[in-house]
């Protein structure tokens, strides 16, 4: 005893400190059980933690707009939205090279149909201006190749852009294209810019670059002997236009300088077209300032544009705004998703207590037969079991018809028990029901019946020992079946869209719909984020006031 | 020997040697997606079965997908893995997969086989090749079927368009289907837009009010549907007096089941159902997709595939090899959509002005329905 006490910490057989030895072990405990749940972490982290993280993400990620037009963006941002013109030359020239990019990569029409979803008629102007986009270039190319015919071919180009230290913004262009069209554009491209000509012909530089990049990564050519496409004629109708130009080309050392000259000394016969105008004669509606709305607000990589729309609101150049009235729809269709699903726990706790009540207190034998009346329906197919109610609930339906031969219903007045909110909280009561039986049952099961005996031999009526003994013992499992069965109806979807009409279904209708049908999956995660959130809150709030320690799933 | 019968010996030549080349590098199992039904044994019958027969070894996977392909794409796209070759959708589909880029683009006179007498695919298909990517099957219609046991005594049975919206000669439910599209054309028409306007009305504001103000005179009495099948079912039911939906699915009833339902056709609005090939396929599974589609949408099959379903076949050339019905052994020319009988009004699903507008008009429409 003496010993230990002053001969310094406690030891272990091995010699080694008790604290450290103890904590090894338990170290030891702690890594064993957490690789016997690994496996179920794992899948709730795949299946779950991922799926949910990936929604939330989605209902903000706006990246395909700046993505998809990274110039014409950028040279946006200085305009003023809430001037009533379009914008100027410069966000036209960027936006022809920028959308002549992502027509070759069919790109464009994506991003139409993204701002579609927030402007009305972006989806065709996209198409149809992709579409023609080749024309504009044309306008120069066929003159330049008139004055120059050495630049219709395909090698004229390639020695007369070739040369040395052009990397840089070789790798630049490249890196425009990845944002594009994600990691499709690597490996070599075949060429190396010369420092002089990007000098002498910037744009010029950069459409060959951005040409030669796509030619040789996506098509797989040698672009070596290939001609260029008209945006580069484009280009460099532009450069030679820029008034430093000419003086530059006269001085000018580098190959094929006296093509060049030759177009300087030319210039009268090149166009003298703007974008803004080529855009105007593909479609009127580039000249629309609500269309270069709609793109100077979308273009920030994240959005708060989804969370909006999925509440009856919108982005507007002075901030967010409600929706005009005959649009709005979610805030009307999230109310009655939580009215209605209120309504069905409801009935399902006035159809499961008494039933729960008479399985716990009959003779095992009699409840177990009674127990399976109440799970086969839970074990038949959800489908199955909505299309009987169809049957059932139909205006010649099988309840409406014996109404009428028993006299309660006039034939020409048959009960409309279908395709509306009736319909949708008869069939998923039903269908809920069991999710309140059984916890209700379990908890019913632990409740002793001398409880009740007790009460009444004092004195008590039958309704007193019920509700002032019985009921509250009751209470845990009735939240239970209450959680149970509200969430699942919150998120219920086929049963609403078969028997609930139009006005018996719920958001989560309109989330597949925008899953499914109109491809809009920013706005069904905004939609199915807020669900999320709602409910959570819900519980929360349930938590605070009754206290989720009071639930009980059994005894 | 002369010159052009060596050249067509030579091209011969390289005709089989490319087949056999392409052979042995296409692959032997395919997955096409198609709607089910009616619809897909049709298909089986026409397509698939003759073409397995012809090919040896290749063995074709079904997946009834097609109401979703849309967005399974573009979920399979995401995920890299593209599971379909062929995959059987409706035109303004194709068009938004090729926008997405989902679809493989096609040249039609390239990769499909020309008419019988020569005439090059382009023109054989002519209008019907809508968007890059879509290659057409079959024109079916919209269109109303009505019991003719309950139209009212002493009353003509339905044969316009706005008897739809006249409740007092033709009182009873309506079915309609869940979404815009068609439903705001007849309602259009109905409120005396000339057919030829009824585009420009709906790019306005007002003329989208107007026809939900006029969907609205029947709004009490329509039960929306949502699947082609639920119309067919009400009307049998007897839980509706008339509603919308397939030519073909009430050709089933009339024709196959017998209920008392006549056709009404005025108005009726074609659309196309195609295939198209999704983008990101291996190269091998991409020959033996184009062979598929090469063999499957020539004149002979496509005239083949009218003698199992009422759809009319894409290809002007098939039209005169329309036949009878494979076990009915009735005549499906007068069945078709297309027949001149019942093509004396009708219209065309217009695909440029649906992808602008679907998703503006579809909000404005659902909010009425939730009114």
């Amino acid at each position: 005893m003496s010993d230990t006490t002053t001969s310094g910490p406690m030891l272990a057989a091995d010699g080694t400190p008790l604290k450290t030895s103890l904590a090894r072990a338990l170290r030891r405990q702690k890594l064993r059980a957490l690789a016997l749940i690994a496996p179920l972490l794992l899948f709730v982290v795949i299946t779950f933690i991922i799926p949910i993280a990936s929604m939330l993400l989605r209902s903000v990620e706006n990246e395909i707009v700046s993505n998809t037009m990274p110039q014409a963006t950028e040279a946006l941002q200085s305009w003023d939205a809430s001037s009533d013109t379009p914008p100027d030359e410069a966000v036209f020239q960027a936006l022809y090279f920028d959308l002549f990019r992502a027509a070759e990569a069919k790109e464009h029409t994506k991003l139409g149909t993204r701002l579609n979803y927030e402007q009305t008629g972006t989806s065709s102007l996209f198409r149809t201006s992709g579409r023609n986009l080749d024309k504009v270039g044309e306008e120069w190319q066929d003159p330049i190749e008139d004055i120059a015919p050495a630049l219709k071919d395909g090698e004229t180009w390639y020695a007369m852009m070739s040369g040395t230290g052009g990397e840089a913004l070789l790798e630049s262009r490249r890196a425009l294209w990845n944002q594009m069209v994600p990691g499709d554009f690597g490996g070599d491209v075949g060429l190396t810019l010369s420092t002089e000509i990007i000098e002498l012909l910037p744009l010029t530089s950069a459409a060959y670059a951005d040409w030669a990049i796509f030619e040789a990564l996506e098509k797989g050519r040698d672009v070596s002997s290939r001609d260029p496409w008209e945006a580069v004629y484009a280009a460099l109708g532009l450069d030679l236009r820029a008034e430093a130009t000419v003086a530059a080309v006269n001085a000018y050392q580098g190959p094929h300088a006296d093509d060049l000259r030759l177009l300087t000394a030319n210039l009268d016969q090149l166009p003298d077209l703007t974008f803004r105008d080529a855009f105007a004669d593909l479609d009127e509606d580039w000249l629309d300032p609500e269309v270069w709305q709609t793109i100077q607000i979308y273009s920030p990589s994240y959005t708060s544009g989804y969370f909006l729309n999925a509440v009856d609101m919108e982005k507007g150049p002075e901030g967010a705004q409600a929706r005009p009235d005959n649009q709005r729809i979610y805030n009307k269709l999230f109310v009655r998703t939580l009215w209605m699903s209120l309504v069905i726990t409801a009935s399902c706790i006035v159809l499961g207590y008494p039933v729960a009540w008479i399985l716990a207190n009959l003779p095992m034998r009699t409840a177990n037969v009674l127990m399976i009346l109440v799970l086969l329906p839970f074990w038949t197919s959800l489908l199955v079991r909505t299309s009987a109610w169809k049957v059932l609930l139909q205006q010649q339906g099988v309840i409406n018809d014996i109404l009428v031969w028993l006299g309660f219903v006039d034939d020409a007045n048959r009960l409309i028990l279908m395709n509306n909110a009736t319909g949708t909280v008869i069939a998923m009561t039903h269908i809920l029901l069991p999710f309140m039986i059984l916890p209700l049952y379990s908890v019913m099961k632990t409740i002793p019946p001398t409880y009740l005996r007790a009460a009444k031999s004092l004195g008590a009526t039958n309704w007193t020992a019920f509700w002032r003994v019985y009921f509250p013992q009751s209470v845990p499992g009735i939240g239970a079946g209450s959680i149970l069965v509200f969430i699942l109806a919150i998120g219920y979807y086929i049963t609403p869209e078969i028997v609930g009409g139009t006005d018996g279904v719920f958001i989560s209708n309109r989330i597949a719909y925008h899953i499914s049908s109109s491809l809009n999956w920013g706005l069904a995660a905004a939609l199915g984020t807020i669900l999320l959130a709602v409910v959570l809150l819900l519980y929360w709030l349930y938590d605070r006031i009754v206290g989720i320690d009071n639930v009980k799933l059994g005894g | 020997m002369n010159k052009m019968k060596i050249i067509s010996t030579v091209s011969a030549l390289g005709l089989i040697a490319g087949a056999a080349q392409a052979g042995g590098h296409m692959s032997n199992d395919m997955t096409l997606v198609s709607w089910g039904g009616a619809y897909q044994q049709s298909q089986i019958s026409a397509y698939t079965d003759p073409y397995t027969a012809m090919n040896d070894g290749v063995t074709v996977t079904w997946d009834e997908s097609s109401a979703e392909a849309v967005a399974k794409l573009r979920a399979m796209n995401e995920a890299g893995n593209i599971t379909w070759d062929v995959v059987d959708v409706v035109a303004a589909d194709a068009l938004r997969l090729c926008d997405e880029g989902l679809a493989m683009e096609i040249d039609p006179d390239e990769q499909l086989a020309a008419a019988p007498d020569g005439t090059s695919a382009e023109d054989d298909f002519g209008d019907l090749l809508v968007g890059d990517c879509f290659i057409p099957q079959i024109v079916y219609s919209t269109t109303f079927g009505y019991r003719t046991d309950m139209v009212p005594a002493g009353v003509e049975a339905p044969n316009d368009i706005c008897d739809v919206f006249d409740l007092e000669t033709y009182p009873g439910m309506r079915a309609l289907e869940k979404r815009p599209i068609n439903n705001v054309e007849w309602a259009l028409l109905c409120d005396g837009v000339a057919k030829e306007d009824v585009y420009d009305v709906l790019e306005t504001e007002e003329g989208q009010e107007q026809a939900l103000a006029k969907l609205d005179t029947i709004k009490d009495s329509v039960i929306w549907w949502s699947a082609g099948a639920d119309t067919p079912q009400l009307l049998a039911d007897g839980e509706i007096f008339m509603g919308s939906t397939y030519n073909g699915r009430l050709f089933a009833a009339i024709e196959e089941q017998g209920q008392p339902i006549g056709m009404m056709w005025d108005a009726q609005v074609f659309d196309l159902d195609g295939w198209i090939i999704p983008e990101g396929l291996s190269d091998e599974r991409k020959a033996r997709a184009l062979d598929f589609i090469y063999f499957a949408t020539d004149t002979q099959r496509l005239a083949d595939q009218a003698k199992y379903i009422s759809y009319g076949p894409a290809r002007l050339s098939s039209a005169p090899l329309v036949g009878q019905h494979a076990t009915l052994g009735i005549d499906m020319a007068p069945h078709m959509p297309t027949d001149p009988e019942n093509a004396k009004n009708t219209f065309l699903y217009n695909y440029e002005f649906w992808a602008d507008y679907r998703d503006d008009i579809d909000a404005k429409f659902q909010a009425w329905l939730a009114q």
